[in-house]
């Protein structure tokens, strides 16, 4: 058996949910094979290469990768698991990347997928959660290959050092042509990226504006080196870009330190960061249900609690 | 120009899921049930396309029990011309439910195809990109803003931090993000005049397809709960617990 890792990379360097992913496939106990598929991607392919636990990377070279559109990466990826015979596993990771390509792989596989894995407990035997995290299923894949979206925050990285795969070259697939990328507005962010931060200071409803958001959460977050979030309200209402949302349509965060500011907490936010080490919530309401879930909670205004903590740092 | 738009019903957004004490799965006897928010943003912006003058026909469509058509009233009540059941009583997997989209549109020559990227169920995300896949099609998930013009679709998608834009020649598949747009809410006279829209019900049996559920779920639990914790009295007690207790700064 062989286990086949689709790899998120910017072309120079492997991306963190990556090192998860392949800590997950280690589980499975099989040679990993990890993808790394772009344009001018060989400094990526040598990086895989340093990973510890990678067996082989196999780097696909062609303009048509570059921009990571999902059909062509899916023909590509299909292409590879169909020339090796023994591959039992593709995995990517549940990013916004992995969860744009694989169902379209798991399908031209006629596999079913599993989103966003927790655990592996034997090759065809992994746990998974479902209804925002209320539920945990325990399944049992049939499908010949078994395709496994990984939940980042339930598998601690593989060292990024240490490794010595071979490097091999692969054909590319035909460029398909169906996509063009016209353009990306990526945000550069001076904060750490919130999936990868250790400290997050997440705002709710609460913050009633977007300059107050801004205005009362940013030093905070400056103070203690973190990244901001927000919960699903605070997205809707605008306070708050998409991409903060932390929860179960957002993302799924596990850092050392959570604060939790004028949030609620809904079950679906709580899916979304109940896994963090030490939870903080700031909140007037003491009936809020973050506070079931919160180490320490703190009953307070937040306009005059998050100053004054700012000031105590 | 058609347009096909997913719907699914799922367990209420407002319902918190039990697990039955045997573990065979999540309590819904009793429950309210209703249709997949992110597939009501779907629904919302085929409405929009058609409102453009862009699509001339919208046909909802789900897969599952008898009680689905109830999903279909509320589809076509925010808008959509029709429904479609494929009927089943079975555990369909999102690649089954994916095959069975595709012998709808095949059948009936969508150029659009609408999903919601993501049951708040099964929470798979995987429906509109295997739909995609079987298709043959271009996709653009979690899209957060949709232009149609002379059958070319210029979308913008939400990616990690921050926004990307695609463009393809129909047909194309869309999944739905949240900032997509806000579904309006459903009237009275609309609940009524959606009674009166054709909906058709096929047998997902008599169709011929692989729709054996691949993955045999073996136990459903709870997870762990997280311990209470305790409220503390001011900043300056949270600071030095933080320091002193959870070492976490």
């Amino acid at each position: 058996m062989t286990t086949l890792i689709i790899a998120e990379h910017d072309g120079a360097a492997i991306k963190p949910a990556t090192l998860n992913t392949i800590a997950a496939a280690v589980k499975i106990g099989a040679p990993v094979h990890v993808l790394v598929a772009g344009s001018g991607c060989a400094a990526a392919g040598q990086a895989a290469a340093a990973v510890a636990g990678v067996a082989k990377v196999l780097v696909a070279d062609a303009a048509h990768y570059g921009d990571q559109l999902a059909e062509n990466l899916a023909a590509l990826v299909v292409q590879q698991v169909r020339a090796d015979a023994s591959c039992a596993h593709v995995l990517a990771p549940a990013t916004a990347f992995g969860k744009n390509v694989l169902p379209r792989v798991a399908a031209l596989l006629d596999s079913s997928q599993l989103s966003d894995v927790t655990a592996i407990e034997s090759p065809d035997t992994f746990q998974r959660p479902f209804y925002a995290g209320n539920a945990v299923a325990r399944v049992q894949s049939k499908d010949k290959v078994k395709v496994l979206s990984i939940r980042t925050t339930a598998f601690d990285p593989v060292a990024a050092s240490g490794g010595s795969a071979a490097v091999e070259s692969v054909a590319a697939a035909a460029d398909l042509g169906l996509t063009q990328l016209v353009g990306r507005e990526v945000v550069k962010l001076e904060r750490p990226e919130l999936t990868a931060a250790s400290v997050i200071v997440s705002g709710g409803r609460g913050l009633g504006a977007a300059d107050k958001f801004h205005g009362v959460l940013e030093p905070l977050a400056d103070k203690l080196g973190a990244a901001l979030g927000a919960s699903r309200a605070a997205v809707d209402a605008g306070y708050a870009p998409n991409d903060y949302q932390v929860g179960q349509t957002g993302k799924i965060v596990a850092p050392q330190l959570y604060v939790a500011v004028g949030i609620s907490g809904a079950i679906q936010h709580l899916a979304g960061m109940k896994d963090s080490k030490v939870i903080v919530a700031i909140n007037k309401d003491a009936e809020a249900p973050i506070f079931q879930v919160a180490d320490y909670g703190l009953v307070a205004d937040l306009f005059q609690a998050v100053p004054e903590l700012v000031l105590a740092l | 120009m058609k347009v096909l738009v997913a719907v699914k019903r799922v367990l209420d957004y407002n319902v918190k899921a039990r697990v039955k004490s045997d573990g065979s799965g999540v309590d819904l006897a009793n429950q309210k049930l209703s249709m997949n928010p992110f597939d009501e943003i779907a629904c919302e912006e085929a409405v929009r396309l058609k409102e453009a003058g862009v699509a001339t026909e919208i046909i909802a469509v789900s897969c599952g029990p008898a009680a689905c058509q109830e999903t279909l009233r509320s589809a076509m009540a925010i808008g959509a011309d029709r429904g479609v059941l494929v009927e089943s009583n079975d555990v369909l997997e999102p690649l089954a439910v994916a095959k069975l989209m595709q012998h709808v549109a095949a059948k009936e020559g969508v150029q659009v195809a609408i999903f919601g990227k993501q049951a708040i169920d099964d929470d798979a995300g995987q429906t509109g990109q295997m739909f995609g896949a079987l298709m043959g099609w271009a996709q653009a998930t979690f899209a957060s803003k949709v232009k149609i013009e002379g059958g070319t679709a210029t979308i913008s998608r939400e990616i990690d931090g921050g926004l990307e834009t695609l463009q393809m020649k129909l047909p194309v598949v869309i999944t739905t993000d949240l900032r997509l747009n806000e579904p309006r809410f459903i009237t009275l006279p609309n609940i009524m005049k959606a009674k009166k829209k054709p909906l058709e019900v096929i047998k997902a049996a008599d169709l011929g397809l692989d729709l054996a559920p691949r993955t045999a779920t073996l136990r459903v639990e709870e997870p762990a709960a997280r311990k209470a914790g305790i409220k503390v009295a001011d900043v300056a007690d949270l600071v030095k617990r933080l320091k002193d207790e959870a070492k976490v700064i």
